[in-house]
């Protein structure tokens, strides 16, 4: 029945696109993937008990800025989900949809998250306790690099704001503390599985900073290796927002297709379902169930600690900003 | 060989010693040059060729084979046929048409049309793809037009079939112009000045001569269009089961750390590229003793 309606979706989108049938295109983010696989074959089950019709879901992965520059260029995608709302953002200021996307659904339009932990090697032979333990002379760490790669934004803005709400803290204070950090950085790759493959696979460094779906899926892979994981005294919340693509829907007309797709991201199923697949679901009742996978953390957010996504992105990251200055300095 | 030891007889002085070969250099030179030919060619083409079937079987034919169970691997295998079998006859005719232009006649701006159909093997595949996000993007000056009469071209097969064009459009084209030009139009004009028509002269006298060229620039159109990457992959927008040709659905199984899968669709690419291959070889040794006539043309 899938192989059937595979190959009509196909011969759909060659005779063009039939305006009316239960279709729907999700571009989504790379590590993803598993995440959605099973979640649409949870969701179809559920549209067909609520409309009688099984709808097609057609989902396209790639990195998250790469996705969100293709939806910009034409790629007809009903709902994105992504991992930082800034690739969402980017997507309404080419006016495909409204800029307050993050008040439509609950939490932010985010129905999970993930966050920052550190990634040892066995035994943690270097004793890496918290933030502080990483500018000790002689720590080697990986870091992908933050103008690129959503996590190296992540592990910067996180290291910052734990240099600044420390006793006597300030913001010069967090520039010293930041440039110290990236001071221990031997190589800084481009994306989050550059740096995991450096750190797992070449056994370069002391301690890798990533997302905690990454390090499950580490742990998982180089089961052997025995790398331990250690979770700082502060870290960033990282959302993994979503959002109807407005024009996009209305020309299809599966807006309300699209909405019972994202709405039910916030269901029990599946939100047991991230819980599953290593991200923390949004649900605070899901993510207590689940504690044995995801320890205690205390996190801050974005918008807490820098104003706005697009505030700490022309801070920090823009070409000349305070990462390029502290990096020249070096 | 018979020929000459019996034409010898006749002759007034000692004929000049035969040898099978025009190079008299050392055996050891020679075996060494041999020795390294092979070695650079097993190290570099068949060891990695080979080493794509061995991972591929790493897990036992029954997961070879269930890979191409999955409808996405099925979907993916489908639209790099279609890409193909739409791009390989339009380059067909236009590689045909191209090649009987430049070569039979005489026309300002020939040298020009030359450098342009060489352009899509300058251009970077990369370069190619993105040609069509600025001619068909949302943002492009083509689709407002085209969006409203005719339908979505990029991230949809139009624009995949567009791109796999544009890659390989030169290669018959290629293939006909320097045997067309050194055959020259000798044979043509003997056919027209007999009475014979136009389509008459093409079918009768130009394509015999030309079929082998043809038909190898064909097999190697066919080639990369099934093998193209860089410019689909620009064009795709990679949905799962639709926009995805083999070479970009064995790069996402890669990533996704699903090594059996991927190895068994590249190997089947592989094996295509070598049908290939093996139908020229097979065709060149059966026909043999035409295609000897048409080289020496």
């Amino acid at each position: 029945m899938k192989k059937l309606s595979s190959i009509a979706g196909l011969l759909l989108a060659l005779a063009t696109s039939s305006p009316g049938a239960a279709e729907l295109l999700n571009a989504s983010f790379d590590v993803a993937r598993p995440f959605y696989k099973s979640y649409n074959t949870a969701f179809a089950a559920e549209w067909k008990r609520r409309s009688g019709s099984e709808p097609t879901l057609n989902v396209s992965h790639g990195g998250s800025s790469k996705q969100a520059r293709a939806v910009i260029d034409g790629l007809e995608a009903d709902v994105v989900t992504m991992n930082s709302p800034l690739d969402i953002d980017a997507i309404a200021a080419s006016g495909l949809l409204a800029k307050d996307w993050q008040t439509r659904l609950p939490q932010a339009s985010s129905p999970s998250w993930s966050t920052i932990l550190f990634i040892v090697r066995k035994g943690n032979p270097k004793g890496i306790r918290d933030w502080s333990d990483l500018v000790k002379p002689g720590v080697k760490l990986v870091i992908p690099n933050p103008k690129t790669s959503g996590n190296g934004r992540y592990s910067y803005l996180a290291a910052w704001q734990y240099a600044k709400t420390r006793p006597g803290g300030n913001d010069d204070a967090a520039k010293a503390f930041v440039s110290k950090l990236f001071a221990n950085v031997p190589v800084l790759d481009t994306g989050g599985r550059g740096a995991t493959t450096t750190f797992a696979q070449r056994g370069v460094g002391d301690v890798l900073l990533t997302f905690e779906n990454e390090i499950a899926l580490i742990r998982e892979e180089f089961a052997k290796d025995g790398f331990e994981v250690v979770v700082p005294s502060l870290t960033v919340r990282a959302d993994n927002p979503v959002a109807v693509v407005d024009k996009v829907a209305a020309k299809h007309g599966s807006t309300e297709l699209a909405r019972a797709y994202l709405e039910y991201h916030y269901s029990p199923e599946a939100q047991a379902l991230f819980a599953a697949n290593g991200v923390r679901p949004a649900d605070d009742k899901v993510l207590k169930a689940n504690a044995a996978r995801f320890p205690a953390v205390n996190v801050f957010t974005v918008e807490q600690g820098f104003g706005s996504w697009a505030q700490a992105q022309s801070v920090h990251f823009s070409d000349g900003g305070l990462f390029d200055q502290l990096f020249a300095k070096k | 060989m018979n020929h000459t030891v019996k034409d010898a007889a006749f002759l007034p002085f000692e004929p000049l010693k035969q040898t099978n070969s025009v190079i008299n250099e050392p055996r050891l030179v020679r075996w060494l040059l041999i020795a390294a030919a092979l070695g650079f060619l097993s190290l570099f083409l068949l060891l990695p060729l080979l080493s794509v079937f061995v991972e591929a079987l790493r897990k036992g034919a029954g997961a070879y084979f269930a890979a191409f169970g999955d409808p996405e691997t099925l979907a993916s295998i489908k639209l790099t046929f279609i890409a193909a079998a739409i791009a390989v006859p339009l380059n067909l005719v236009f590689g045909l048409s191209a090649a009987w232009a430049i070569t039979k006649f005489e026309f300002r701006g020939k040298q020009l049309l030359i450098t342009c159909i060489d352009l899509p093997f300058s251009v970077s595949p990369v370069v190619a793809g993105l040609i069509f996000v600025l001619i068909f993007g949302a943002q492009g000056w083509a689709q407002p037009w085209f969006g409203d009469h005719i339908g979505k071209v990029l991230f949809s097969t139009p624009g995949i079939v567009l791109a796999t064009i544009f890659v390989t459009f030169p290669f018959i084209a290629r293939e006909l112009i320097p045997l067309m030009q050194e055959q020259g139009t000798e044979d043509e004009q003997a056919a027209l000045s007999l009475g014979a028509t136009g389509w008459q002269t093409f079918t009768k006298v130009t394509l015999p001569n030309i079929k082998w060229a043809l038909l190898y620039g064909v097999l190697l159109c066919n080639a990369r269009a099934m093998g193209e990457f860089g410019a689909v992959s620009v064009v795709s927008g990679h949905i799962r089961g639709l926009t995805n040709t083999m070479p970009l659905h064995i790069e996402i199984l890669y990533n996704e750390y699903q090594f059996v899968s991927a190895f068994a669709v590249a190997s089947l690419l592989a094996l295509l590229a070598m049908v290939t291959l093996a139908v020229k070889s097979f065709l060149e040794w059966r026909y043999a003793d035409q295609l000897a006539a048409t080289r020496r043309h």
